[in-house]
């Protein structure tokens, strides 16, 4: 580990010396990881998405906190009782829910006190005489057709945006780095016979396969996400051909092959560094696409099971009820500032990860 | 330059033999057999427990019947090639649904689809190569990173949302009604309109459409330009090209852009299928009657025979593009016809 990491870094310190000598006397021990971060910090748009990036996963991690039908606290009949962490435990077998508070609905118990999160529903409960609530003190984003809470939709519904974009494009990475190198590291009827599956994928229209597998199978998210990964991967796999083909006739690439490096080596260690920003434009917009899909699938209200609530079942409400506006603006723009946010974090990675452009600035 | 586009057109035959092969697959891959998918329509499944005896062994009789007529009871292989014949001579089957032979459906409906994409790929390239050539010009300056800003807000703005707004907000409903909520041509259009109030009323029903299907394009196919002319202009023959004196402007739209020009015409070949898929979501929204909207219903109907040929099609109208695309980046860049790897 230490002799790679000492490895990778000396390359990346030789590319930044012979970059920008303005910055000789300052670069000196400094690690790959905070050059990088130094110089994405520079750019404040990608800070901005950052801090949104990080607000959303955070809103994601602790959604039971943020929209739940559960009070925090709760005081009833002399004892104290937290259901929210219950609940959790409970879900990990690791207790079980007390008989007094089995199938209770909390917001008409009689209490002597109870705390509850800020939107006091889950995105689960029906309430069908507000249905159609617009905006208000009681339902903030308003109510869809069963009474369902917008904004707690939402809440949840970033739970799964974004593990289908994470789990779909960490799959399609995988596959097309890998065959992506291959390709354009050995040429010849290895490149031929990927180039082939390359076009093969690309001349599927991926739509109508994400559309006609969901419909065939019981939708399921798991299995969304992994079409997506699966069909997702030949932009990123092309570019690291590109990459590959362009870099392996380089005059490092030849001496490391004359010094007798093998293969992987020269693959992984020393073209994959430089390939990987181009890689990552291909990356981010895979995650933004991998969002965008899924919004797309739910919309159509395909992939993702029916009682599920997501951002794109909610915008889909929409279309046939043209006068609950609150149903097409608020979770499409939960879409928006989450594909947006990866953006502009990838793109200030990218420019941070190359080092060419640094000192151009 | 005449081997390399055969040996490429000979390349894609095993493509399209793996997409056929898919195809074929996803019709096997479905629960039941199509025969009992098309008894399924109305008499089995939700309603099996009502019919009577007599009327259920009508059915069992039938779907004997469907299954020798599309050859179901012969071996997978055997079916695979009866299926390829079919296709080679445009026999497509007819539709679970209406039992309307696939081929005349999918005609009918295919000039729309390519008109929206046409149209639409125009206007992506029109103002992308401009927007990224300036970008990359005038890299860093307060106009590059407003449009840079600019083509992220576009390029995360999801159609789905974009799309349904326009249909709340702009098209009739409780505001404003300044487009049509969908179709393809008002309802009094008739043949006998003269040409300029056709055009009108046509480019007034299409204008949302195929805004929604290339806003996305023009963000980034702009920063692809804009990345590949900054990589360009990086190089060591820019250096030499200024030294020597040559106007900035040659330097420019001579050598830098036809060298940031190869990426983009790769990337025609990706944008292809994304314009066919993404026509689904607009096609559905707009309620356009193309191959996207045919695709959706089929695949909600399970009326695989449709979605078989759509798919078919669509891949090879798809490959066409990739072959388009690569005779282009021949022309642009000789390089790749001739050189071959040492």
């Amino acid at each position: 580990m230490s002799r790679r990491g000492g490895n990778s870094k000396s390359v990346w310190r030789q590319k930044i010396m012979s970059s920008s000598n303005r910055e000789k006397g300052r670069e000196k021990g400094a690690k790959l990881s905070a050059l990088v971060w130094r110089e994405f910090k520079r750019n404040r748009v990608a800070i901005a998405g950052l801090y949104v990036v990080c607000f959303l996963l955070g809103i994601a991690l602790f959604a039971d906190f943020l929209a739940n039908d559960k009070p925090y606290y709760l005081r009833y009949q002399g004892k104290s009782y937290f259901p929210i962490l219950r609940g959790y435990m409970v879900q990990l077998g690791l207790a079980r829910l007390p008989p007094e508070l089995l199938n209770v609905e909390y917001k008409t118990l009689d209490n002597q006190a109870a705390v509850f999160p800020p939107i006091p529903y889950r995105p689960s409960n029906v309430n069908l005489t507000a249905s159609y609530a617009p905006p208000s003190g009681k339902h903030w984003l308003g109510t869809d057709k069963l009474g369902r809470d917008v904004m707690a939709g939402i809440i949840h519904g970033s739970r799964i945006s974004l593990s289908i974009g994470f789990v779909a494009v960490g799959i399609s990475l995988m596959i097309g780095v890998i065959l992506g190198a291959l390709a354009g590291f050995f040429g010849g009827w290895i490149d031929l016979v990927t180039s082939r599956l390359f076009e093969l994928m690309l001349a599927i229209p991926t739509f109508f396969l994400l559309i006609t597998i969901a419909a065939v199978f019981p939708p399921s998210i798991f299995l969304t996400m992994v079409i997506i990964g699966l069909t997702g991967w030949v932009g990123i796999a092309r570019f690291a051909r590109n990459e590959f083909l362009k870099l392996r006739s380089l005059d490092y690439v030849t001496a490391a092959l004359a010094l007798g490096v093998s293969s992987r080596q020269i693959m992984f260690r020393h073209i994959l560094p430089n390939a990987m920003a181009p890689v990552m434009v291909s990356v981010v917009l895979g995650v933004a696409g991998a969002i965008l899909l899924e919004s797309g699938l739910s919309f159509l209200g395909i992939g993702v099971p029916a009682d599920t609530v997501t951002w794109g079942s909610i915008l889909n409400e929409a279309r046939s009820n043209t006068f609950a506006w609150w149903l097409a603006v608020f979770p499409g723009f939960a879409i928006f500032i989450t594909v947006l946010a990866y953006y502009l974090v990838g793109e200030g990675l990218r420019d941070a990860l190359d080092p060419r452009l640094r000192g151009l600035r | 330059m005449g081997s390399y586009l055969l040996r490429r057109f000979l390349l894609l035959i095993p493509t399209f033999i793996g997409v056929t092969i898919i195809s074929f697959l996803i019709m096997r891959l479905a629960p039941g057999d199509p025969a009992e998918l098309r008894a399924g329509g109305g008499l089995r499944g939700a309603g099996e427990a009502g019919i009577s005896t007599e009327k259920r062994g009508a059915v069992d009789e039938a779907v004997v019947q469907w299954r020798a007529q599309y050859g179901l009871d012969k071996a997978l292989p055997v079916q695979y090639a009866v299926w390829i014949k079919n296709l080679f001579t445009l026999k497509f089957g007819e539709s679970y649904k209406d039992n309307q032979p696939v081929f005349d459906k999918i005609r009918e409906r295919l000039p729309v689809t390519v008109k929206l994409n046409v149209l639409s790929l125009f206007l992506v390239y029109i103002v992308a190569v401009p927007l990224g050539i300036y970008s990359a010009t005038h890299s860093y300056s307060l106009g590059d990173q407003t449009t840079t800003l600019f083509a992220f807000v576009l390029f995360a703005l999801p159609v789905v949302w974009l799309g349904t707004m326009a249909i709340v907000f702009l098209c009739g409903g409780d505001y404003y009604f300044l487009f049509p909520p969908g179709g393809l041509t008002s309802i009094d259009y008739a043949p006998e309109w003269p040409l300029w109030q056709k055009l009108k009323d046509q480019i007034w029903h299409l204008f949302l459409p195929v805004l929604m299907l290339s806003y996305a394009g023009f963000a980034g196919l702009s920063r692809y330009m804009r990345s590949g002319m900054l990589e360009q202009l990086r190089q060591d023959f820019v250096q030499t090209a200024r030294a020597k004196g040559l106007p900035e402007s040659v330097v420019i739209y001579k050598h830098v852009l036809r060298n940031s020009l190869i990426p983009m015409v790769t990337i025609l070949a990706g944008i292809l299928p994304g314009l066919v898929g993404g026509s689904v979501i607009v096609e559905t929204i707009f309620s356009i009657p193309g191959l996207g909207q045919l695709g959706y219903e089929a695949v909600l109907a399970r009326d695989f025979p449709v979605v078989m040929a759509l798919f078919t099609v669509s891949a090879l109208l798809t490959l066409v593009g990739i072959l388009l695309s690569d005779l282009l980046l021949a022309v642009v860049d000789p390089r790749i016809a001739f050189g071959r790897r040492q």
